[in-house]
């Protein structure tokens, strides 16, 4: 009778692991699908949006080929160095106001401290495309909205608000001892020396996490790129690039090249945030330790 | 509570009458060099030996005087904000060179933004002018009791060392000031101008009070009935592409955490795709296979499900198109979910479920009396911020359907929200006075909720604790 009763447990059990599996595949597969879709069309030989069959007929290098070489009217690798110009010097000033933010707001007391945090949480929660238009016509007045300057206005609308981005960095340091830097004063630091000589060091997890993020933002940000640079062809980044080449009077003739592209911009985007999930995870495993 | 509350009130009030160099008592106890500064800034700190310190502050006192009085400077454009200037430009027929001349009028949208800005400045102005008092009585007060007052040298080394917050702080702050919060008062104050298409307002406009309020809230009106249902069609799509995100997406984690499950991390590392690509090009690429003639069409007609020359509308018939957006936001937020929710899993302590079987608990008790409990315990605060995320959920709507359809002289398509048809009205249409009023709007619920949240959550009240 138990022997039964085992037997059939043990056969649910088979079961619903069959159920299980094979609803995961299925998830899978809708998951990988236009990823798949999309390298297969970047290949794809006959140009066009459209195509009958899920996997195109013919195959060809010539997309890839065509972004590096054919310049006429979008030049992709330029529209990559624009951005990733516009991204190194972006990440470099954020990750620099964010760490001065943090520990100013983790081991500094001072009077606008408790005031600037909730001020900071209210900025944080409403996106920056609603004032987009009204930092447009401040950029204009500057000037910065023409020729040579647009890429320096780019920098400064990803990186400028990026005081209010402290949370995690601010978690991460309140975890760090306070002895440490209490020993430090002992022996004479300067507040400047424990910030340089203490903290940044021990925060490098979080600071190479807080880097790559920063650094992607240009690369997957379309809005703001797309007001501040308008037409300018000269300027685009890629994503401006590449959501041109589907509008309507390029689409039929660029699709196959903005697969190309996408899969091209897709790669180390991808890999930088797998990249930034390991310092994260390490970050948050293995803090500092007293 | 309540005495809590009194002792730290009392703390803080002790702290600032402990504070010497309150503006109050500069005033009172100064003197007349202290009462002079007022008028000429640095006075103070010229007569207590900081010479450098003295001159700076002057120096910008000077500067300030000197942005305001020239022509073109700071009362200048605060005298043309009343009246956001009046003058048309003018083409005037030049009877000598036989060409129009262009005679430049006022720009209301320039006057209204240097007007702002010279406001901001007067504000800072005025917390510098305090604090030149202040520092001028500090160190006037140190010299007559004979205590050392710190040279300019000093002064900078403190930068690095007490007063390092003034140093590290300036940048991004000047940087939030700037890009961030003079934009926000700007566009706070476009709510209550005409700048817009309607009536060509675009280089001429005036003040107008609250009519865009009035026009925006009226259901009567045609811009009114459209606001009516685009908040009504936003705050439906923010309910169920958060509450379907996290069903869905806590039973797919549950499902991956079961320990029969193989392969944990490739199921994971394959959801996670959809996070780690650009959603400019996962979405577009949605886009085009879901379009009347793309392949997901192409692929249904194949197999016969439709009719040659059929379709499905996905983005095209109003329904379709509301529950394709949600239904595609689920692809983009369920690995979102799985990955919050499976750290929380791990964390339910075992022995609770262990104590539940024992009691004959089966599957769907356990979850429904432990899990889902603990999770809704737990994940509040996650669940109102994806609810206040989805309200802002640009991307996915811009990207996918672009808030099409749209019906006849409308300006909001069916599937905009209100954060998609503000770009709309601003970037498109130029009807920048109706998109400050709806950005005023959401700000205003979003602060709300997000202040009631954060305040009421753990880490909030603890953050003090932690120490």
């Amino acid at each position: 009778m138990a022997d039964m009763k085992n037997h059939s447990m043990k056969r649910r059990r088979i079961i619903t692991d069959v159920i299980v599996h094979v609803f995961l595949t299925i998830m899978a597969v809708i998951w990988l699908i236009p990823f798949v879709w999309l390298i297969a069309h970047s290949f794809r030989e006959e140009p066009g949006q459209f195509c009958e069959t899920f996997f195109p007929t013919a195959y060809t290098l010539n997309n890839y080929k065509q972004l590096f070489t054919d310049f006429e009217i979008m030049n992709f690798p330029r529209m990559f160095m624009n951005t990733l110009t516009i991204a190194i010097f972006s990440c470099l000033i954020s990750t620099v106001f964010v760490l001065s933010v943090s520990y100013c707001t983790s081991r500094v007391k001072w009077r606008m401290r408790k005031p600037y945090m909730n001020m900071a949480m209210i900025l944080n929660l409403f996106p920056g495309f609603m004032t987009m238009v009204a930092v447009y016509f401040i950029l204009k007045a500057m000037g910065l909205t023409e020729g040579r300057m647009i890429p320096i206005a780019l920098i400064i609308c990803f990186s400028a608000g990026s005081g209010t981005g402290f949370y995690v960095m601010k978690g991460y340091m309140d975890t760090i001892p306070k002895a440490l830097d209490e020993a430090a004063y002992l022996d004479g630091a300067t507040k400047w020396q424990v910030f340089t000589k203490i903290t940044i060091p021990l925060c490098k997890p979080m600071i190479v996490y807080q880097l790559i993020t920063s650094f992607m933002g240009p690369w997957v940000d379309f809005i703001f790129a797309k007001v501040i640079v308008r037409a300018d062809a000269r300027y685009f980044t890629v994503s401006i690039g590449l959501w041109n080449m589907l509008e309507k009077e390029y689409v039929e003739d660029w699709f196959t090249r903005f697969c190309a592209g996408s899969v091209l911009v897709a790669i180390p985007i991808s890999l930088l945030f797998i990249v930034t999930q390991k310092f994260y995870q390490e970050a948050m495993s293995g803090s500092v330790k007293g | 509570m309540s005495n809590e509350l009194t002792k730290a009130d009392a703390r803080r009030k002790r702290k600032a009458s402990k504070r010497s160099d309150t503006l109050l008592k500069a005033l009172q106890h100064g003197g007349p060099v202290v009462w002079l500064s007022c008028l000429i800034m640095g006075l103070g700190n010229l007569f207590a030996g900081q010479i450098v310190k003295g001159i700076l502050f002057a120096a910008m006192e000077a500067a300030m005087i000197l942005f305001m009085v020239r022509p073109m400077g700071g009362i200048h454009w605060l005298s043309m904000l009343p009246g956001l200037g009046e003058v048309e430009t003018k083409e005037i027929w030049d009877e000598e060179q036989g060409v129009f001349v262009y005679e430049i009028g006022d720009n209301s949208q320039l006057i209204l933004l240097y007007g702002v800005a010279t406001a901001i400045l007067l504000v800072a102005f005025v917390i510098m002018w305090r604090a030149s008092v202040r520092s001028g009585y500090k160190a006037l007060s140190m010299k007559r009791s004979g205590k050392h007052v710190p040279n300019i040298i000093e002064d900078i080394k403190s930068l690095f060392d007490a007063n390092v917050h003034k140093l590290l702080m300036t940048p991004p702050f000047l940087g939030l000031l700037i890009f961030t919060i003079v934009p926000l008062i700007y566009m706070i104050t476009m709510a209550f101008t005409n700048y817009s298409k309607v009536d060509s307002h675009l280089i001429l406009f005036d003040w107008v009070g609250l009519e865009n309020f009035r026009a925006l809230f009226n259901g009567s009106t045609v811009i009114g009935r459209q606001f009516w249902s685009v908040l009504q069609w936003t705050l439906v799509w923010a309910f169920f592409a958060t509450f379907l995100n996290f069903f869905f997406g806590t039973f797919v984690a549950m499902i991956i955490n079961r320990p029969t499950t193989r392969l944990k991390g490739m199921w994971r590392t394959i959801l996670s795709l959809t996070i780690a690509v650009p959603q400019f090009v996962s979405l577009l690429v949605i886009r085009t296979m879901f379009k009347d003639l793309g392949i997901v069409n192409s692929l249904l007609v194949d197999w016969g499900v439709l009719a040659k020359g059929d379709f499905l509308p996905f983005m095209t018939n109003a329904t379709w198109a509301r529950v394709f957006v949600i239904v595609i936001n689920l692809w983009v937020g369920i690995p979102y979910t799985v990955m919050q929710v499976t750290g929380i899993l791990k964390n339910i302590p075992a022995e609770q479920y262990e104590s539940a079987r024992l009691d004959g608990a089966n599957v769907v008790q356990q979850f429904r009396h432990i899990t889902l409990p603990y999770m809704i315990f737990v994940l509040t605060p996650y669940l109102i911020t994806q609810f206040t995320g989805n309200i802002n959920n640009f991307n996915v709507i811009y990207l996918l359907t672009g808030g099409n359809p749209v019906q006849n002289g409308m300006s909001a398509g069916e599937t905009d929200l209100l954060v998609t048809w503000l770009y709309k009205l601003s970037v498109d249409n130029q009807r920048y006075n109706i998109a400050a009023v709806i950005g005023i709007f959401t700000f205003i619920v979003l602060s709300i909720v997000a202040l009631v949240t954060y305040r009421s959550s753990g880490s909030y009240k603890d953050e003090e604790g932690f120490r």
